[in-house]
């Protein structure tokens, strides 16, 4: 679990060129999106793409995105549970 | 009808051209044959927030559109004119390249969005909450000068008082090996690649973002006065004095009333016998310049060549690093320009000091 928080911090920082943010930067339980990294609604569907692409996990409902996208924690606790590669 | 004045200019290019007068400190790269962007500070320009997600061409027209409204003084435009030949090709690279790589799934927004050739217009209206005529021309390398003449029109007819106009153009990574296998750039280990009396083919490639706030009122911060703008589609080179002799008749003008002429001499000794045509016969009396030394080749080059222009009328210098040849008048105040590329997409712009 702890090396899959590193990895999808390395990916959300390459894959949304979030620049002058470090992997040190993003703690696991900041929020992702509003006051966090500030991440927008272009980023979820980047982020949507990133699962299904990466772990093989189809978001079927958007609305889930809601909870499984509040921080690092949670990504990795759902894409653990979900995972099909 | 209202005449059209350029009174606000920003350009981002090979050379320092912010932060300068005109053209003091270049540097001419004659072993490269892609001149690199000398990029400014873009987030003293852009929030870090939207820079992001920006497409090259986007930030470099965000900042030169805001360098030229800052010398204007405007805040609100009453319209935006962009031309460019090939739009934000990187990303539109990195998007197609995503569908072969992904086999047609996993399709990201982003780099969609920066693909478009309007999304450099639509985000420098974004930035200044425009909802004014906002128009793309997408014309080969006509398509600053496209941009131009719509601009011109829609002073004199009192569409618009203040308009914003720019050409901006990328380089990109497989475009550029796709034109280097075309022939259309030069090969790599053949320099020095001196755009002035070239023996080879193809052109010294380059990218860049130049604006320009065009107004219907002569104001302090003037550079020139646009008089007219003509494009031509195909010429030969026997036609193109005849053709500049009568734009100029039509602006009741001959070749000895020309101040200077800007040739868009690029290098590639298959076509630059229409400039050289020009400059060796009709113009011989008459202090030539050039600039895609400067600039490189691209299909809004000309934008830079309008830079020069006005620059030359509002300084009353040509700098030796652009001059063709000897030639120097005491008084630089009507100028016209020349441009072509490959043969195709001539274009006659002639400004003159108001």
């Amino acid at each position: 679990m702890e090396a899959l928080k590193q990895e999808l911090k390395s990916k959300i920082i390459e894959v949304l060129n979030l620049e002058d943010i470090n992997i040190e930067d993003v703690n696991d339980d900041d929020p992702l999106f509003g006051d966090g990294l500030g991440l927008d609604s272009i980023d979820a569907l980047e982020l949507i793409v990133m699962l299904d692409k990466d772990y093989g996990i189809k978001l079927v409902d958007p609305k889930e995105g809601k909870d499984i996208f509040q921080s690092i924690e949670t990504m990795g606790a759902y894409i653990t549970a979900n995972r099909t590669k | 009808m209202k005449k059209t004045y350029i009174n606000g200019l920003g350009c981002i290019s090979a050379q320092k051209t912010f932060d300068t007068v005109f053209l003091e400190e270049v540097e001419v790269l004659e072993n490269s044959i892609l001149l690199p962007l000398k990029t400014p500070v873009y987030k003293d320009f852009i929030s870090p927030v939207a820079i992001r997600r920006m497409a090259k061409g986007v930030k470099n027209s965000i900042v030169a559109s805001t360098l030229a409204l800052k010398e204007a003084q405007l805040d609100t435009i009453d319209a935006i004119i962009t031309g460019t030949g090939m739009g934000c090709i990187e990303d539109s690279e990195k998007f197609l390249k995503a569908i072969l790589d992904n086999n047609e799934e996993f399709l990201t927004p982003t780099s969609f969005i920066q693909s478009t050739h309007n999304t450099v217009g639509g985000q420098i209206a974004l930035g200044l909450q425009c909802k004014a005529y906002n128009v793309t021309f997408v014309n080969g390398s006509v398509s600053f000068e496209s941009a131009l003449l719509d601009a011109k029109m829609k002073i004199e007819e009192e569409e618009a008082t203040s308009i914003l106009i720019g050409g901006v153009d990328e380089i990109s990574d497989y475009t550029t090996s796709l034109f280097k296998l075309a022939g259309y750039i030069k090969q790599e280990l053949e320099g020095p690649y001196p755009v002035l009396n070239s023996t080879t083919k193809g052109v010294v490639y380059g990218e860049g973002a130049t604006f320009f706030v065009l107004e219907d009122k002569k104001r302090e911060q003037t550079y020139a006065e646009v008089l007219d703008v003509e494009i031509l589609n195909q010429l030969d080179v026997e036609e193109v004095e005849d053709k500049i002799i009568a734009f100029l008749k039509s602006n009741t003008l001959q070749i000895s009333d020309i101040d200077a002429v800007i040739l868009g001499y690029n290098g590639d000794v298959e076509f630059d016998g229409f400039y050289k045509n020009i400059s060796e016969k009709s113009f011989v009396k008459i202090p030539q310049v050039y600039y895609k030394h400067l600039s490189g080749e691209y299909n809004t080059a000309s934008a830079f060549g309008l830079f020069v222009g006005a620059n030359i009328i509002k300084t009353q210098n040509i700098p030796d690093v652009i001059k063709i040849n000897a030639v120097e008048k005491s008084d630089y105040k009507t100028i016209l320009l020349y441009n072509q590329y490959r043969g195709i997409d001539h274009s006659f712009t002639l400004i003159s000091r108001c």
